[in-house]
């Protein structure tokens, strides 16, 4: 056996693991995150002054909210926050002890990243369809969030590879990962193999995600 | 059936009050179409979108086919708003849509069943001639094209009232000729009433059956596009007239042309356009017209000619000629010593 069977043998079903677990972690926190994510960035572009909902009040709650989670790096913010992870999934460790801090990381991200991709979205257009009488429900769905959609890919890729990054900390409550991976075997363990081979993986899965997020965003796209 | 009265916009910054729109009275009857004219920053958008509560005025009242919507409900309003097409400088287009959808989504939206909006994108497509252009994207259309699928849109709802906020502005002079000829179109085939603003004089000239100037929110001057081109009264409605037709020579043009005695305008308009009255004049009487410049405009509902002359001989023949020509129907008006 030469060092590369050798090292498939002993360490491919291990990896394997790990992806699967980031795959698992990036897929359920995302899947909250989006809807929590979009709405926010929805509620806080309406209630923006001079918008269908202008609500001073509501704006700056939102606003506050967003801006305070932002400001907590996620290490930190993933013990700071183990009171309330243990409310809402009954744990604070494992795959699902990660994911409520993931969410709360990751939602206030998107939040952002829709407003201002909303906000870009042409307001003689949104104009014009009010001039038409169409009703602003109907606006928001059928013309401002579809103009935005390919900005929003584009957010929600750059936000899917940060979630990603991470992923690598909920190691910390023992939720495993690729991260997780690296910095035991191949950071405490000197595994040196393994670092390179989840840095690898960890390159490609993010040039994968990034290609995919372009193309369809380029795709949406018309102009 | 489009008619404003003493609207007034006031808006709040830097807790100044600008008022925008200052007691406008416009009134446009059915079939009509009228034209504000203003320089940028006279208030003519707010005033416009003023019309379909856009913007929502600080005073005055709107009413569209008699009915005043100035104080209807949120609901009500959308209803009176899918009868009032509107159309923009910007187009203000889905770029994420095809032609097809950008007039069809309006049309689902507001609840029309599947076969009535073919039915509807089809035939307003033919109207403005894009029938082959239905899958494309607006980013690969020309601006004139784009205006075309705006104002189709615009159309594929039925409505009683065109509002045109300054249609052509962002177009070149042939496309523009060619937009106007289709709101001419529109207005004739549909009997589409229409408000329109701009500040281009020559699409006043070819459209506008009625006249607004508008300054610093006011209208300072109105009357038919005819006794506009005739007769200005303010200055601003003079400048307007002499971006699209020369009716003064500045004083050191007439020094240099070494010109003495009287130079005069003369302006004719409807039959006196025909009449060869100035042949006339160095006949009856002891003058001998120069004519200086001449030019002539076609309106929509006539013609108008300016010719600017210095007329030879003593000033009792002068005047005896002028007033001649007064009684021919030629307006006439001194020049000399103006600018």
């Amino acid at each position: 056996m030469n060092r590369y069977e050798r090292f498939v043998d002993q360490w491919l079903p291990i990896i394997w693991k790990a992806v699967l677990e980031t795959f698992q972690m990036v897929g359920i926190s995302l899947l909250f995150a989006v809807v929590i994510g979009i709405a926010l960035g929805i509620l806080v572009v309406l209630t923006r002054p001079g918008q269908a909902l202008a609500n001073k009040f509501v704006y700056q709650i939102i606003n506050l909210i967003i801006n305070i989670v932002r400001s907590v790096p996620f290490i930190i913010l993933l013990f700071f926050i183990l009171p309330f992870t243990k409310a809402i999934v009954d744990t604070t460790i494992g795959v699902r002890g990660a994911i409520v801090p993931l969410v709360v990381y990751t939602a206030p991200y998107i939040a952002r990243l829709i407003e201002s991709a909303l906000l870009e979205v042409d307001a003689g257009v949104v104009e014009a369809y009010t001039a038409m009488g169409v009703k602003t429900r109907k606006i928001i769905w059928n013309v401002i969030l579809r103009e935005a959609r390919p900005s929003i890919i584009l957010g929600l890729t750059i936000a899917t590879v940060s979630l990603i990054g991470a992923t690598a900390m909920a190691g910390m409550v023992g939720a495993g990962g690729l991260g997780d991976l690296a910095y035991r075997f191949g950071y405490l363990r000197y595994e040196v193999d393994v670092m390179y081979a989840t840095v690898f993986l960890l390159i490609v899965i993010v040039q994968i995600i990034q290609s995919f997020g372009n193309r369809l965003a380029a795709k949406l796209k018309k102009d | 059936m489009i008619k404003l009265e003493h609207v007034t916009k006031k808006f709040e910054v830097n807790k100044k009050t600008i008022t925008a729109v200052n007691d406008v009275n416009i009134d446009v009857k059915k079939g009509e179409i009228h034209g504000v004219i203003g320089y940028s920053g006279a208030g003519k958008s707010t005033l416009i979108r003023c019309v379909n509560l856009l913007e929502k005025p600080t005073e005055g009242d709107i009413y569209i086919n008699n009915q005043k919507i100035t104080d209807l409900s949120p609901n009500n309003l959308r209803t009176v708003r899918t009868k009032i097409g509107m159309i923009f400088q910007g187009f203000n287009l889905l770029k994420t849509a095809t032609v097809y959808d950008n007039i069809a989504l309006p049309l689902k939206l507001l609840g029309f069943d599947k076969k009535e909006v073919k039915k509807r994108v089809e035939k307003y497509l033919k109207i403005v001639n894009l029938e082959d252009k239905a899958n494309n994207y607006p980013a690969q259309l020309s601006g004139g094209q784009k205006q075309r699928v705006a104002i189709a849109r615009a159309l594929s709802q039925e409505p009683e009232v065109l509002l045109s906020d300054e249609a052509t502005s962002a177009l070149d002079p042939e496309t523009t000729e060619s937009i106007l000829d289709l709101l001419l179109k529109i207005n004739k085939e549909f009997g589409i009433t229409i408000l329109l603003i701009t500040h281009e004089m020559n699409v006043i000239q070819k459209v506008c059956d009625y006249v607004y100037v508008l300054e610093s929110g006011q209208i300072v001057e109105q009357g038919s596009t005819i006794d506009l081109f005739t007769s200005p009264q303010q200055p601003t409605t003079k400048k307007f007239l002499s971006t699209i037709s020369q009716r003064n020579l500045s004083n050191s043009l007439i020094e240099q042309l070494n010109v003495t005695g009287s130079v005069t305008r003369l302006t004719f308009v409807g039959e006196s356009t025909g009449k060869p009255a100035l042949a006339e004049v160095s006949k009856l009487f002891n003058v001998t017209p120069n004519i200086l410049t001449a030019n002539i405009i076609e309106l929509k509902n006539g013609v108008v000619g300016n010719i600017v002359i210095h007329l030879n001989g003593n000033s009792q023949d002068v005047n005896k000629a002028l007033q001649y020509l007064e009684e021919q129907g030629v307006h006439t008006e001194q020049l000399r010593g103006e600018n």
